[in-house]
């Protein structure tokens, strides 16, 4: 079994208080890493390969990297847990099981990038996680570990944790910062990418609450070490949700070249009462989907990139064979329809028409050119976005029909 | 739409004073909207376009900006809802493990549909996108808290602990 980083402490009922994260060494090497040229911990994060852990799987040291040198204004840090990606939860179990990993990777984050406020912005729907979250910023205040000259280092860093209201698209970098100005969470066109001109048109990092967690073991164990866990070009762990038809639904932590073969059968369990797998979604429902025969997959960014699909969130939905994948678009497509911000019109008027379309498709009143209707705007309205919405949209579209296109034709009067 | 009779849009003097901690915690005090509307909607019940005007005038904004984003977000309530809300997931683990199940029994137990709230104004319900609680599907939100593993006789219990 491989050695738990993110997840260690998950198991113990009180894993979410700082004395048990400061006995099991949680804040222990901060004052060190805060005596560090900020510079040399944004090398270490470069060489470790840690990949944005959200969903685009961008290499964070070198998102770091894009903040001007010598900046003089304020730069911001900006935590993206408004977790939303159907199929994922596992940023929830970090918040609930374990906040003070993500205020400790916080605070080396902000040293590192020069940012002295930082904002987590959570979910809405998210009541419960905030609660411990925010009581664990607390903590961090009271503690010293949060505000003026922590630990005598002479570094600052406020934490503002602010709440979201309900909208996935706020989980898009832009989106959300656009919803942290306290406007409606409309993307905004790059570049400038955020690194440059982001939160209140100061440099900001947007980074994902996982991948913040792993930054002081990143830090305190060397890059060496991390990127060993991993692939050539991925480093470490990560956390896989694991849902749907499947005996133990949760949260994995494994080193991210496990196959979808093992995480499905050797630590999930498998599928339960004997039944045989269908079909799986890899990384949150806007990755491709993955026929059963295409498993024997490396769960890394490249690995599943290179297998026609992504890693996204790591959240992993496994259908069995009583599943109508028709039925499975229809779900998914009427989720980008609600969701989709309405600013750019291919987005806008695709992903609602796609709905009525796969809706008519299981209702049995589908029409003969309705397929390659829904494949062509997916494949033209592709890449013309401002963000990267509709290219999520657009996986499962046009994967969903050409992996199982007798099975929707079936439901097609001749 | 007005606010129900008794509830007056108004702050009182410790709410205003929150309001201001808000306002003072960003570099533009307009990025304390969001929480400042959810302040209002748990002080007022919902944001009703009088809510909307007064919050406006807290921040210096358009009225017109304020209802651009109420009307963006899903958790803003535009009308007088229940004292409870249920929502329930309908994204693709929840649908493939019995949401549309779910979602059947509570509109035959509570006698509503979709966006409804009961006469007696204890329970509005809803049918929403992932809540990200996959492993526990299929699950549904009851105000504050995640509820999952839902059966009928979960769901009944569930129903009678609400006051």
């Amino acid at each position: 079994m491989a050695e738990l980083i993110l997840t260690r402490n998950f198991h113990r009922p009180d894993s979410h208080a700082l004395r048990l994260y400061q006995e099991t060494g949680g804040y222990e090497g901060l004052q060190r890493v805060l005596a560090l040229p900020p510079v040399t911990i944004i090398e270490t994060v470069k060489k470790s390969n840690l990949r944005g852990l959200g969903g685009a799987g961008f290499p964070t040291g070198v998102k770091w990297g894009f903040i001007p040198k010598g900046h003089p204004g304020p730069v911001y840090l900006v935590i993206n847990a408004d977790e939303g990606e159907p199929g994922t939860f596992k940023d929830r179990y970090l918040l609930e099981r374990d906040p003070h990993a993500l205020i400790e990777g916080m605070i080396v984050s902000a040293y590192a990038i020069g940012s002295h406020l930082a904002f987590v912005y959570i979910r809405g729907e998210y009541v419960q996680p905030w609660r411990r979250f925010a009581r664990a910023v607390e903590e961090a205040y009271a503690a010293g570990f949060l505000g003026r000259n922590i630990l005598g280092s002479g570094f600052d860093l406020d934490v503002v944790v602010h709440r979201g209201a309900g909208a996935y698209i706020c989980g898009e970098e832009t989106g959300l910062i656009s919803s942290l100005e306290g406007k409606k969470g409309w993307p905004k066109l790059k570049p400038p990418f955020p690194a440059i001109r982001g939160a209140f048109d100061a440099p900001t990092i947007v980074n994902n609450v996982e991948t913040i967690c792993h930054v002081p073991h990143i830090v305190q164990r060397g890059a060496e070490w991390f990127a060993a866990l991993g692939t050539a070009t991925q480093g470490g762990t990560r956390m896989y949700s694991v849902s749907g038809h499947i005996r133990q639904p949760g949260v994995y932590e494994l080193p991210v070249s496990v196959t979808l073969r093992a995480l499905i059968y050797e630590h999930a369990g498998g599928l339960p009462d004997g039944r045989r797998l269908k079909a799986v979604v890899p990384g949150g429902s806007s990755a491709p989907i993955l026929r059963a025969d295409e498993i024997e997959v490396a769960m890394d960014v490249d690995g599943l990139k290179n297998a026609g699909t992504m890693a996204g969130s790591a959240g992993v939905i496994v259908m069995d064979e009583t599943v109508s994948i028709p039925e499975a678009l229809m779900v998914v497509a009427r989720f980008y329809a609600h969701e989709s911000c309405g600013q750019c019109t291919p987005c806008r008027e695709s992903t609602g028409w796609i709905f009525k379309m796969a809706q008519r498709i299981v209702e049995g009143k589908g029409r003969k050119e309705d397929l390659d209707t829904i494949l062509d705007v997916a494949r033209r309205g592709a890449g013309t976005t401002i963000c990267a919405f509709y290219d999520g949209a657009v996986g499962p579209y046009i994967s969903y029909i050409e992996k199982f296109r007798d099975e929707f034709e079936a439901l097609i009067p001749k | 739409m007005r606010a129900p009779a008794g509830v007056k849009v108004q702050f009182t003097g410790g709410q205003l004073q929150e309001v201001r901690r808000l306002q003072a915690l960003y570099p533009d005090k307009r990025a304390a909207l969001l929480p400042v509307l959810q302040l209002a909607q748990a002080a007022f019940g919902y944001i009703s376009l009088e809510a909307e005007e007064y919050v406006a005038g807290l921040f210096d904004l358009s009225p017109a900006h304020v209802h651009e984003v109420v009307t963006f977000y899903t958790l803003f309530f535009r009308e007088p809802k229940g004292r409870h809300v249920v929502s329930v997931c309908h994204n693709l683990t929840c649908h493939l493990l019995g949401a549309r199940r779910v979602l059947a029994y509570l509109k035959e137990r509570l006698g509503v549909e979709v966006g409804g709230t009961t006469p007696d104004g204890k329970v509005t319900l809803l049918s929403v996108e992932c809540l990200c609680a996959c492993e526990m599907a299929p699950m549904m939100q009851v105000d504050d808290r995640y509820e999952g593993h839902l059966t009928p006789e979960l769901v009944d219990r569930i129903l009678e602990g609400l006051g």
